[in-house]
């Protein structure tokens, strides 16, 4: 990955008749960076990408892609492949005439055409299928074929508008590792737009999490998973997602209370930013609670245990906060078992209540 | 008698039923019933009409009726039958059909896919267009080609007939092209494809239903027409249905009511035979908004 830029979204605002979807949004993405946006539905990354694509007209603001500005520039001018949920293929015409139609329509000779379609073909494994309509092809092929005709125009950056949101979960899965495949062999710009966070921390080099318009935060997977930066990243990236508890800070004792138990978090590596009395919640991952027994510790009850195979999830509560515990799958607890719970204090996450962001 | 329930469950003819086929049945009766008149009075001759026995299958089979009507019945002046009348209702049904078929193609997808501003006020005077009756708009359509040197003409009476259609056609072409996944036509702009040639190589491979719905509507339509034709077509571009009007209506003479019945029957044929054989298609055009890539 170069440092130079590939794509450069400066100020940009939309609105759809008076309701303003994003506002005055920037981001830079970097050459041959995996960029995925990720949020609720309604957050603005779909619109982001459309804009991005030129499919829709900004209110306001530039797109810069490979140093030009396009803002003005129609799609087909801006170096870009893009791929649909819905897969958008072409129904009247075969894979191959699919493949080929952006080619095509620029007027490409036939014999580079044929080329670039062989070469795709081979890339995503679909040379059985050039002769067949796509009402003839599975979920899973339809969206090889989606990607593929990105591929052929030899775009600059790709971009993703939810590709794998219509397939099965196993599907998923391996359409998943073939896109980050594609990525690893292509190095191309990749902007890719989901809801889902496990396809957005395998395959993003950075993830920029979206709401309501606004980037929340724009980091690397893991430091957006560790070090959320508010209380909605925290809640929105892992599953099961991050346990929180309300708490007060008691800065003579280093302890967070949350109603009659304490929490030492001394350990907490900004600790020095808490004040005395200062109202919190207190994040926790599932796998940085650990079952032992110490000075720390408290006291609970199983409430539910959820075996998922690799791990097993037990269910318990804290002063009336449900808390979920991530444990191996081998490990066996039963209804209404006594556990002695203590939690990871560097791994933790604590939160302004009020401003809701990471302290 | 028990039976243990197992696999599917069987089917009786239940009283309801009985009397739903019955309803059915007199339904398809009572609407025959025109026809089957029509076609035996066409069959027989005149002496046998004037018995009045006018449920009565023919004595003897006559076809005497049908050249005549086809080629000998007088139209007013002339004694041609309906020939010239059909020959002028393909010429005004063939182009009209298909001009305003394709505007209202172009103009449909441009209205659900091009959001250009004022797109909703145009496909609100669409459905305004589409409910006005028609009438209201004969003189002054007539006063404006009589400006333009049309009136009275055969692309006088094409102009109007598209004209007439466009509205209805178009929202039709407009609710279908709304039903197809927006994605496809943002690929298909990625993919470089601009206005026209989305148009021709993607949209119109997919709107082969439709478009069927829209000819077997227009045709019939147009074909059917009297009072448009009546007035702008022009004497010498008279549509069988005038024609047929001509030789109905007998101010002298007398009236030969199996000439008119057989006469009737050719003109609507045109319309029953598209019908017949585009029944199929215009049920899946109608139910078209399901198709899916």
């Amino acid at each position: 990955m170069s440092m130079k830029n590939s794509v450069e979204v400066k100020n940009i605002s939309f609105s759809y008749g008076k309701t303003e979807i994003l506002n005055d949004l920037s981001l830079d993405i970097k050459e041959g960076e995996f960029m995925v946006l990720l949020g609720p539905s309604g957050c603005g990354k779909t619109t982001l990408l459309n804009c991005i694509a030129g499919l829709l007209d900004l209110t306001d603001g530039q797109i810069w892609i490979e140093d030009d500005n396009v803002t003005w520039k129609e799609p087909k001018d801006r170096h870009i492949g893009m791929v649909f949920q819905s897969y958008a293929l072409y129904p009247s015409m075969t894979v191959e005439k699919n493949l080929s139609f952006g080619l095509r329509m620029m007027g490409t000779a036939k014999d580079l055409i044929n080329e670039k379609i062989k070469k795709a073909a081979n890339l995503l494994q679909i040379n059985e299928l050039l002769k067949r309509k796509p009402s003839q092809l599975s979920g899973g092929q339809r969206q090889r074929v989606a990607i593929g005709r990105a591929l052929v125009r030899d775009a600059k950056v790709f971009l993703f508008d939810e590709p794998l949101s219509n397939l099965d979960a196993k599907l998923r899965a391996e359409l998943r590792y073939e896109i980050k495949k594609l990525h690893r062999d292509l190095s191309n710009t990749m902007i890719y737009v989901t809801h889902d966070q496990i396809e957005a921390m395998t395959l993003a080099d950075r993830i920029s999490v979206m709401k309501d318009g606004l980037i929340q935060q724009l980091d690397t997977p893991k430091q957006i998973y560790n070090k959320p930066t508010n209380l909605f990243v925290a809640g929105f990236i892992g599953s099961p997602s991050m346990n929180f508890l309300k708490a007060k800070f008691d800065k003579s004792s280093q302890n967070i209370i949350v109603g009659k138990k304490q929490i030492d978090i001394s350990k907490y590596e900004n600790i020095k930013n808490l004040m005395n009395n200062q109202e919190v919640v207190f994040g926790i991952r599932p796998e940085n609670i650990n079952i032992e027994k110490n000075e720390n510790s408290i006291q609970c009850k199983v409430e539910l245990v959820e075996p998922m195979g690799a791990d097993t999830l037990v269910w318990t509560s804290v002063e009336g906060n449900p808390i979920s515990i991530r444990l191996e799958g081998s490990s066996n607890f039963n209804l209404n078992d006594e556990i002695s719970i203590s939690f990871d204090i560097n791994k933790s996450s604590i939160f302004d209540s009020n401003s809701e962001e990471r302290i | 008698m028990s039976t243990i329930p197992k696999g599917p469950r069987p089917k009786h003819l239940t009283v309801g039923r009985i009397g739903l086929y019955c309803f059915i049945i007199m339904c398809a009766l009572f609407f025959l019933m025109p026809l089957y008149v029509m076609i035996i009075t066409s069959l027989k001759d005149m002496d046998e009409i004037r018995a009045a026995n006018i449920l009565n299958l023919p004595k003897e089979l006559s076809f005497y009726a049908w050249p005549k009507a086809w080629s000998q019945a007088c139209t007013g002046f002339v004694c041609e039958g309906l020939k010239p009348g059909f020959v002028n209702s393909v010429k005004i049904t063939v182009p009209s059909v298909i001009v305003s078929v394709a505007l209202s193609a172009l103009n449909g997808y441009a209205l659900a896919f091009w959001r250009f501003r004022g797109a909703y006020f145009f496909f609100g005077l669409c459905m305004f267009g589409a409910f006005i009756p028609y009438q209201v708009m004969v003189y002054p359509l007539l006063k404006i080609e009589d400006f333009l040197g049309i009136y009275s003409s055969l692309p006088g009476i094409i102009l109007v007939h598209t004209i007439f259609g466009m509205p209805i056609l178009t929202l039709i072409f407009r609710n279908f092209y709304a039903s197809l996944p927006i994605d496809l036509f943002k690929a298909a702009r990625i993919d470089g494809g601009n206005f026209i040639k989305i148009f021709f190589y993607v949209i119109i491979p997919m709107s082969t239903p439709i478009t069927i719905v829209a000819v077997i509507l227009q045709v019939t339509g147009i074909w059917n027409d009297f009072l448009l034709g009546l007035v702008f077509a022009g004497r010498d571009n008279q549509p069988m249905t005038v024609q047929l009007n001509n030789i109905v209506q007998v101010d002298y003479g007398v009236a030969e009511y199996n000439v008119d019945m057989s006469a009737t029957i050719l003109t609507s044929l045109v319309p029953l035979f598209v019908y017949f054989i585009s029944g199929r298609w215009f049920v899946r055009g109608i139910a078209a908004g399901a198709i899916k890539g």
